[in-house]
């Protein structure tokens, strides 16, 4: 049980990195990133969660959430580089400024 | 196996694929076609759940726990229906809108809005249909992919930043929901709705998945303070995009919150928690028409009203957290008022950008001071841009007077009037963005000003006048679509009798 919450509390401390890197970073790469760390925090919870009731085989349901998830962030993270990538070509600047905003 | 839920699916995906790989002039009346069918099924499901009541699928064969069930009652119905009525609309004003775009990169962008739209259309449906937490983070996903690869079409410097602005909060905002659904599926071993209201217990865990999660659906509906995403991307964005986005998409993730509110937390709100959320809403009603009062431009302006508008989906929250002893009654007027506010916005704004991207064809850019004299020039979308302001302000008989005056009376109810205030003067506050955008419109022409270049299609402004006449129509008939919107008892409040 012990180590379920460890799991458990790294993977909350993970999403915490990852959501503060997202809106507090401006290079674009290292928002990319960030969301990532978030996305592997929860993954590792859904890990953790496969194996809640210690008995001899963890529940594949989380297994399965968890591979479509990866799924889903690598493809948003292919999209968002290409994006970032396009950005950086024509402006030639690393973040999203806030003037762009107004 | 039911035809028409499947079908309502089946068709715009399999419509998006086609139209992909189909040679570029076939592209647009294949998404025509497409359209009229996908809205066809959607009003076929509709039919089924007036006549039948609630309608359960399981997709393949599998059902729950292993399968994914599909479900519509009348709170899908109703929101089928809005996006038929809006899709198939926008789809005709898209497919003439898009003639122009015939060089280069605009060829670009029109040959890939059409794909982008029908995978938008088709992730609405599997939303309004889903009956399963991880399906609706899947789906969730897939309306924030093709919503912004729609605003990021013309590829300009604007768009790109707009985007990838809209992209973090998109994925942030649906990471935080799919923790909230992990620590659901820790505690209750299910990810289905039904399953999880019979389960679902106030305690410490299931209040922090209800945070996280509602958190992340905010982000996602651009709720003030969370809100600074959309304005350059519903701004920036081609005209029918930007109707797609402020009509269609933040009311995605905003219908997921109402499914949890209704259902799963309906015993783990607290009332600091509606309080907040009502706050929210007053913030976004003061600060949205605040900026929308100060913007020069039309589209812009069109944008921080969203801002605006979504905040009176906030003051259902407070109600339906604090007012326990009412008996229901006003949780349900509340809930059904913000409903027929989600409606009636949908309509109205849609048809606002519609018009919005008819004004830039024919003054050739959306300075409010360059529609100097287009009265004279587009009476027809001047008066759609009015009709659609009456919705908007609340004004008698329209659609969102309907909404406004539910709301409000719930409010006054439930004893919790002080949120008057903000119903009241947000209409006031809509009534002077709507006049300081019509205002230039009937002023007269200068010496000095640049002509109107552009010639707008008649069938254009007959798509935008007939959203704009809808959002008036709903006002008048406005029992039916309550009583639709009320199958299968989707707020689970009975009314006075509980």
């Amino acid at each position: 049980m012990d180590s379920l919450i460890l799991y458990s509390l790294a993977g909350i401390l993970l999403f915490c990195t990852g959501l503060y890197g997202v809106f507090f970073i401006a290079h674009l790469l290292k928002r990319l990133m960030a969301m990532n760390i978030m996305a592997a925090g929860v993954f590792l919870i859904l890990i953790v969660i496969a194996r809640r009731n210690a008995e001899a085989f963890p529940d594949p349901v989380p297994h399965a959430m968890l591979l479509t998830g990866i799924v889903v962030a690598v493809s948003a993270t292919a999209f968002a580089c290409a994006i970032a990538r396009r950005y950086v070509d024509i402006t030639g600047r690393t973040g999203v400024d806030e003037e762009d905003a107004s | 196996m039911n035809a028409a839920l499947q079908g309502s699916l089946l068709a715009p995906f399999a419509g998006a694929l086609l139209v992909l790989l189909v040679p570029e002039k076939l592209k647009a009346r294949i998404t025509l076609v497409v359209s009229l069918v996908t809205a066809g099924l959607a009003l076929g499901v509709v039919r089924e759940v007036m006549r039948d009541g609630v309608v359960h699928e399981r997709a393949g064969g599998w059902g729950a726990p292993l399968g994914i069930d599909l479900a519509a009652d009348g709170l899908s119905a109703i929101h089928l229906l809005m996006t038929a009525v809006v899709g198939l609309l926008l789809s005709l004003y898209a497919f003439y809108y898009f003639r122009s775009y015939d060089d280069g990169r605009k060829a670009r962008a029109r040959s890939l809005f059409w794909p982008f739209w029908l995978m938008l259309w088709g992730s609405m449906h599997a939303l309004f249909l889903s009956g399963d937490l991880f399906n609706l983070y899947v789906v969730l996903e897939l309306i924030g992919l093709a919503a912004i690869g729609l605003v990021i079409l013309t590829g300009s410097r604007e768009v790109l930043g707009a985007g990838m602005r809209y992209l973090m909060v998109a994925m942030a905002g649906s990471m935080s929901y799919l923790l909230g659904v992990v620590l659901l599926y820790g505690m209750y071993g299910t990810l289905d709705l039904g399953s999880l209201n019979a389960l679902a217990e106030a305690n410490p865990l299931t209040r922090a998945a209800c945070v996280v999660m509602t958190v992340g659906l905010l982000m996602k509906t651009a709720v003030f303070p969370l809100h600074f995403w959309l304005p350059p991307a519903h701004a920036s964005a081609t005209a029918p995009v930007s109707a797609l986005l402020s009509a269609l998409v933040v009311k995605g993730s905003f219908y997921i919150l109402l499914r949890l509110w209704f259902g799963v937390f309906a015993d783990v709100v607290t009332p600091a928690m509606g309080w907040l959320l009502g706050a929210m809403g007053a913030g976004a009603i003061l600060w949205g028409s605040y900026q929308a009062l100060r913007q020069a431009r039309l589209k812009m302006l069109i944008a921080h009203s969203t801002v605006a508008q979504l905040g009176y989906l906030m003051f259902l929250f407070p109600i339906v957290a604090g007012a326990m002893d009412a008996g229901g009654a006003y949780q349900l007027e509340a809930a059904k008022g913000t409903v027929y506010h989600v409606l009636s916005h949908a309509l109205a704004k849609a048809s606002l950008f519609l018009s919005a991207g008819l004004v830039m064809t024919a003054a050739g850019s959306d300075r409010l001071r360059d529609m100097r004299g287009l009265a004279e020039r587009l009476p027809l979308t001047i008066f759609t841009m009015a009709l659609a302001g009456v919705s908007l302000m609340g004004l008698p008989p329209s659609g969102g007077f309907i909404a406004k005056w539910l709301i409000a009376h719930a409010v006054l109810g439930s004893g919790q009037w002080w949120w008057i205030v903000f119903v009241v003067g947000g209409g006031l506050l809509t009534a002077g963005y709507m006049f300081l955008m019509l205002r230039s419109a009937f002023l007269e022409r200068q010496d000095g000003d640049p002509d109107l270049p552009g010639r707008v299609s008649p069938a254009m402004e007959y798509a935008a006048l007939a959203l704009a006449l809808a959002g008036v129509l709903i006002g008048i008939r406005a029992a039916g679509l309550l009583d639709i919107m009320m199958i299968g008892n989707p707020f689970g409040f009975t009314g006075g009798g509980l």
